[in-house]
């Protein structure tokens, strides 16, 4: 572990006049989960659409320890390598599957059509390779054929980190990756991502409203506010001992069961 | 020159030489050009309206009239054959404006336009086959935004067209497709070959004549160089393949050539015939020689 496999300085993000994020900075460790939470509309989406390069930043950098080419601006790169980037050494999960899958298309296609970009060209291997991804991510291989339209939400969620996970990419955003499932749906894909992060080693950023996901998967934290990072530290430290108001607040709506 | 035009076209006068007026033709030779200089790439231009509807071939009749001088020989073909009302009125229509002679033998033919199929005769040097294309895009189908397949085509980010191929054999146990069915050009760019079917895919790699393929309503044009590699998007271990019959022609009894099938009477009898009249009457001439 030498250099942050992610690293952001005074990242700051405007629509019109108002701050969507502003000053964001961090290190993100290879191996590492990050959670950024906070209420609707704090910023975290935004952020993490900065961080991947999705979205252009005012001012501040994000800088990536790629794989073989050293260091690397993200929003430097030429559309191609960013391209590139984004469909091998990164995933992105996002909030609603139909977003990130191909709804026109088999579950196995969807999971195959990364390894078809960077050049596979044996269908019999394709196809071997996305059933094995279809039982990690506990679907029944009698699905393999069939479209994602077909799939309840958290069968399309699991698919949609199969598809992502398939190019064994190296950093993982994910926006939201529990949102709008139910909570028994939630605590597999939990248990799930969990076990795909430590067995891949994984780095991570996570958005999350959930506190709880948060607590589960990300080893630490960063509480957005009105579009400022308004207290960092490691998960448990900030969710035991929340130092700012806005976090303590936070902490104390969780519905007790 | 007015003087060179036979008496009983006289009436044509008012149009200039091939229809289309100077300016259009140097914009469209631009193009070709442009087309010609990098393989597969579809280049804009500015189509004009030609007297027959978009879907008719208005794409290849434009190139057509660009490319066309006093000593060529036209042929036309609509789907291999050259008595089908399209290809007769846009023969008839280039012997009226261009005042160049016509043609049925594709051997005798400098210029042929095709729509939707590439002649069974072998092809030569000097000779140039137009293309009438619907869809230039060949990712139009699964990609519909025209700036997202631009860009995918300057990346050659062609993934998603595997993942089509991958949807048939899922689906079909086989590359289902049967017409218009992607090629890669040059290595580099994906193109759609027009719905000719994909038995005549083979012909477009290293073709000795230029292909130039013309789209009216998209209004692009695009170029297959002479001897340009042209390969068809398969899988390792599902080669593209093309179509096989086990009947002969009717008429010529020939094996090779892509046969129609069709449906003689009530009772469903049927025969199975040339789809290229004109390679289909050479060899009965042949043979009853």
């Amino acid at each position: 572990m030498t250099a942050p496999i992610l690293s952001a300085k005074g990242v700051t993000k405007r629509f019109g006049g108002r701050f969507a994020c502003r000053g964001v900075s961090f290190d993100l460790w290879p191996g590492e989960v990050l959670g950024i939470v906070g209420e609707s509309g704090s910023g975290k989406t935004t952020l993490l659409n900065c961080l991947a390069g999705r979205l252009v930043p005012e001012e501040g950098h994000v800088a990536y320890e790629t794989a073989s080419a050293g260091t690397v601006d993200v929003h430097r790169l030429s559309e191609a390598r960013r391209r590139l980037l984004a469909r091998t050494e990164w995933g992105f999960v996002h909030q609603d599957a139909r977003e990130g899958l191909r709804m026109g298309a088999s579950a196995g296609a969807n999971i195959g059509e990364r390894l078809m970009a960077i050049g596979a060209r044996h269908y019999g291997e394709i196809r071997r390779t996305a059933s094995d991804w279809l039982t990690r991510v506990e679907i029944d291989l009698d699905r393999l054929d069939d479209r994602p339209t077909a799939y309840s939400g958290g069968m399309r969620q699991r698919l949609q980190i199969a598809r992502n996970l398939v190019s064994n990419p190296r950093l993982v955003f994910m926006d939201e990756p529990t949102g709008g499932l139910d909570v028994s749906v939630q605590a597999r894909l939990l248990d799930l991502l969990r076990g795909l992060v430590d067995s891949f080693h994984l780095s991570a950023v996570l958005v999350t409203h959930d506190l709880g996901v948060a607590r589960l998967l990300t080893h630490r934290l960063m509480v957005m506010q009105g579009g400022d990072v308004v207290e960092a530290g490691l998960t448990d430290q900030v969710l035991d001992d929340p130092q700012h108001a806005y976090t303590q607040m936070l902490v104390a709506s969780i519905l007790p069961v | 020159m007015p003087d060179t035009i036979p008496e009983q076209d006289l009436g044509d006068s008012a149009y200039n030489y091939a229809y289309l007026d100077e300016q259009t033709k140097r914009m469209i030779r631009r193009a070709i050009l442009k087309a010609v200089a990098v393989p597969g790439y579809q280049v804009p231009f500015g189509g004009r309206e030609m007297p027959l509807p978009y879907g008719w071939g208005t794409g290849g009749i434009q190139v057509t009239a660009a490319i066309i001088g006093r000593d060529d020989t036209l042929k036309v073909i609509d789907q291999g054959a050259d008595d089908t009302t399209n290809a007769v009125s846009i023969r008839r229509f280039f012997a009226r404006v261009a005042d160049v002679p016509t043609t049925t033998r594709t051997e005798e033919a400098t210029v042929i336009q095709t729509r939707h199929r590439v002649p069974e005769t072998p092809l030569q040097d000097g000779q140039i086959l137009v293309f009438q294309v619907p869809i230039p895009e060949p990712l139009r189908m699964l990609e519909p935004r025209e700036t997202e397949t631009r860009t995918l085509h300057a990346l050659s980010e062609y993934g998603v067209l595997r993942v089509s191929l991958y949807e048939s054999i899922a689906r079909h146990g086989r590359i289902a497709k049967t017409y218009n069915y992607p090629v890669l050009v040059n290595g580099r760019y994906i193109m759609s070959p027009s719905p000719i079917p994909k038995f005549d895919n083979p012909k477009l790699d290293r073709n000795p004549a230029l292909q130039l393929y013309g789209a009216g309503r998209e209004k692009r044009i695009y170029a297959v160089p002479p001897h340009t590699p042209v390969k068809s998007l398969d899988f390792d271990d599902h080669p593209f393949e093309i179509e096989r019959w086990t009947e002969c022609c009717a008429l010529c009894g020939s094996t090779e050539s892509f046969l129609d099938e069709m449906i003689v009477d009530d009772a469903g009898k049927r025969r199975f015939i040339c789809s290229d009249t004109d390679y289909c009457q050479e060899r009965q001439e042949e043979q009853s020689r």
